[in-house]
């Protein structure tokens, strides 16, 4: 069954798959990871405001972001992130905007509704005696987020933050609808080239396995490490 | 003493010339002299006019010839650097992409038709193909209507699988209809029987099928699904002082007998990465176009003298 | 903005000969519905299953359970996709890789089993949620009882287990919906890949996908109403949620 696969078109490849197939899905879920959940706190500190305009937008974003597949958004911003480039900065035409550039605010937009979500629980979930010992401190409302709340909302809720961040990395997979060079179309573009595809696949996908299972073995790891009974 | 006046005149022409010039710098050339930066968008797999080799480098006819665009506009802004920015387009993406600014000119093998002019520009015509669909020779396939019933492959966003997709209902062929996203991946669905038919350009099927493993086996149909059309790089629409330009830089190339040589080094002689010759000698129509350019969208407009 | 506007597009005949690209559109959305709903019997069915497995006293089962959870959570669903389209037939005696290959929908049936089973991995970690969320009683009652393990998962554990996963489940059943359009990589032209065609086509970009956008909107309305609809028909009386 094995007998005419070649495999040493993975080690002839290599290079490119991992210099720059890799690099791109790593340093995209990196930057989306964290400018995500930036945005995402954001979003989620806006729907608690109190503020009804406020938490209504971001109510809305949120709906609207989570009802939607990837792919779809994917389309959007590839087509569309030019044209706001152009009305950002005034000029009079679209943009230019590279393949990284529009994937990255893909995500960014994308899993911060996700990420949004997983904040609200996060500070929601702090009991309302500490906002409450903040304002008798006299401290303001920014100074509570950024001292009091936000850094044991953001303690409780890493482990689900984390496991967020492992599903991004596999969702960067899909760039793959617009022949972008990340790891899963580096893989594709050897296959096609050579006409491997069965080794090239499940290579990707034995790659994608490895990197999800160490990583979610990390998060568990660190969720017994940082778990600490109330 | 006494040039002066004419130095004083010499200079008010020379500053009101170059006034007007500034001026007149307008859209891509704008943005191209401001940025200091061109972008091309080039194909992964269109052998042998926009494709990677094995360092992953575009290279190709319509890449060498957008390069002597690239020269012309340089030399036309006056620019010591022109910096060349290179980004990958399918079919698919090749035109929203230009309309939203991402590229400047896509080298690549692009049909030029009415349709499309609604939407973007071309300039002079530098191919002229026929559509046709590739099958394996033990299928015994050739004429269109034999693909009744069958499943058929095209690359998403041409001209190719509108095509296919319009014979298909005006002859009730009930033909399953497989889009694929680049002209590699769908040859390879022929290669392992997934489909039976691929429908694309005639040129583009003679270098998949020399380049593959066993170009024996693959045959091109005799039937064609249109007249030869013409393949022209597109540019942004609504913005002649560019078009200008670029019809200067490729009407100078094809008149002057470069166009011919550039011809027969990417279709006469090795190409890389595999070292293979399409030996596809130039046609009369093609030469006809060379000796008067044109970016006419209508086959009709290029039958040979 | 050098873009040209039409609206009007949709109601414009489509190049397939089918009717409008209004009726593209709608052709696949009926094919998003009938690929989400086939993948979801699949990933409910086989979720439960593996759910219900990890809960057992069985060390055997709850492992097998484990690594079924473990492999369809660690690989994108493109991956998985691409496993099952490309890679199944070619790794199959020569004979029914070629027919795996020749069946027409071929991408209907891989695009619904693929998504399938990467759901179930998700439902059966809610199922698992679902049951161990019970109290430890309701189980010893059971033994009490002379029920069997069997008895004990069909009359007492599942019918309330499901009960309460019924909210997340409806999230995942929307995520079902959306996982579809990741098989249009694999030839599967549903709401996204309709929409893709029409851009492709027609060249207007924003409104093919602004139409998709709504329909997809309109889906998820749709969904969640008809799931509280169906959550409170089925709730027991007095019972968390139940009324």
């Amino acid at each position: 069954m094995f007998s005419n696969f070649d495999f040493d078109v993975i080690r002839r490849s290599l290079g490119y798959l991992f210099f720059d197939g890799m690099t791109f899905t790593l340093t995209l879920t990196g930057l989306a990871g964290l400018g995500g959940v930036i945005f995402g706190t954001l979003i989620a500190l806006m729907r608690l405001s109190g503020f009804r305009s406020l938490g209504g937008i971001a109510g809305l974003y949120v709906d609207l972001m989570r009802s939607l597949p990837l792919v779809l958004v994917i389309f959007w911003f590839y087509f569309l992130v030019p044209y706001i480039g152009q009305w950002l900065t005034g000029s009079s035409r679209p943009m230019h905007v590279g393949a990284f550039t529009s994937s990255l605010v893909t995500f960014i937009l994308f899993e911060a509704a996700y990420f949004s979500e997983i904040m609200r629980a996060g500070i929601q979930s702090i009991s309302k005696g500490q906002p409450a010992a903040a304002q008798a401190l006299g401290l303001t409302y920014s100074q509570t987020m950024r001292y009091v709340v936000l850094p044991q909302a953001f303690r409780n809720m890493l482990p689900v933050l984390l496991t967020q961040v492992i599903v991004l990395f596999q969702d960067t997979s899909l760039v793959y609808v617009l022949s972008i060079p990340d790891f899963l179309g580096a893989a594709s573009k050897v296959a096609q080239r050579d006409g491997r595809l069965v080794e090239m696949y499940l290579f990707a996908a034995l790659v994608y396995f490895v990197i999800s299972c160490a990583a979610s073995f990390g998060v568990r790891r660190l969720q017994t490490r940082i778990a600490f009974v109330h | 003493m006494k040039h002066l006046p004419m130095i004083g005149v010499a200079l008010a022409a020379a500053l009101y010339a170059s006034q007007a010039n500034a001026e007149e710098l307008t859209g891509t050339l704008k943005n191209i002299k401001e940025t200091g930066a061109i972008t091309l968008g080039f194909r992964d797999s269109s052998i042998p006019f926009s494709y990677l080799d094995d360092s992953q480098k575009p290279i190709g006819f319509a890449m060498d010839i957008c390069y002597k665009i690239v020269d012309a506009v340089k030399k036309d802004l006056k620019l010591d650097k022109l910096e060349v920015k290179l980004n990958p387009v399918t079919s698919s993406t090749r035109i929203p992409l230009l309309a939203n600014g991402t590229i400047d000119l896509e080298c690549g093998s692009t049909t030029n038709n009415a349709d499309r002019q609604k939407q973007i520009a071309f300039t002079n015509t530098h191919f002229l193909t026929a559509s046709r669909f590739v099958s394996k020779k033990a299928n015994k396939l050739d004429k269109i209507d034999d693909l009744k019933g069958k499943s058929v492959v095209s690359t998403s966003g041409t001209t190719n699988i509108k095509q296919l997709t319009e014979a298909n209902a005006a002859r009730n062929l009930g033909i399953t209809i497989i889009p694929a996203k680049d002209h590699a991946e769908a040859f390879l669905m022929v290669e392992t029987d997934r489909a039976v038919a691929f429908v694309m350009d005639d040129i583009l099927l003679a270098s998949l099928v020399a380049g593959s493993k066993e170009p024996g086996a693959y045959v091109i149909s005799s039937d064609a699904f249109s007249k030869p059309e013409p393949y022209g790089i597109m540019l942004r629409k609504d913005d002649p002082a560019f078009k200008k330009v670029v019809d200067g830089a490729t009407a100078a190339l094809y008149t002057s007998g470069e166009g011919v040589k550039l011809y027969e080094k990417w279709f006469m002689q090795k190409i890389p990465p595999k070292g293979l010759n399409l030996n596809a000698p130039i046609s009369p129509e093609l030469k006809q176009e060379f000796a008067k350019p044109s970016d006419s969208p209508d086959p009709d407009s290029y039958k040979a003298m | 903005m050098n873009y040209h506007w039409n609206w009007g597009i949709f109601w414009e005949p489509a190049p397939n000969g089918t009717g409008t690209y209004l009726d593209m559109l709608l052709s696949g959305l009926v094919l998003t519905i009938e690929t989400a709903l086939f993948a979801w019997i699949i990933a409910l069915v086989s979720g439960a299953v593996v759910g219900v497995m990890r809960t057992l006293p069985s060390k055997a089962a709850a492992r097998a359970g484990f690594a079924w959870v473990e492999f369809f959570r660690n690989m994108p669903l493109l991956v998985q996709l691409f496993l099952w389209f490309f890679v199944l037939p070619e790794l199959l005696p020569q004979a029914w890789g070629l027919w795996l290959k020749q069946i027409p929908n071929a991408p209907f049936y891989t695009a619904a089993i693929g998504i399938g089973l990467f759901m179930s991995a998700r439902v059966a970690e809610q199922t698992r949620a679902g049951i161990n969320a019970l109290p430890r009683g309701q189980k010893m009652a059971a033994t009490a009882l002379g029920l069997t393990t069997a008895q004990t998962y069909a009359y007492v554990l599942l019918p309330m287990a499901f009960r309460i996963i019924m909210p997340p489940l409806t999230s995942e059943f929307l995520n079902t919906i959306k996982n579809t359009s990741v098989a249009i990589t694999i030839g599967l032209i549903e709401l996204t890949g309709e929409a893709r065609s029409m851009q492709e086509f027609s060249f207007q970009v924003f409104e093919a996908f602004t139409a998709a956008t709504l329909l997809y909107l309109l889906i998820n309305v749709v969904v969640v109403i008809a799931m509280r609809f169906l959550e409170r028909a089925l709730a027991v009386p007095g019972y968390i949620s139940g009324k």
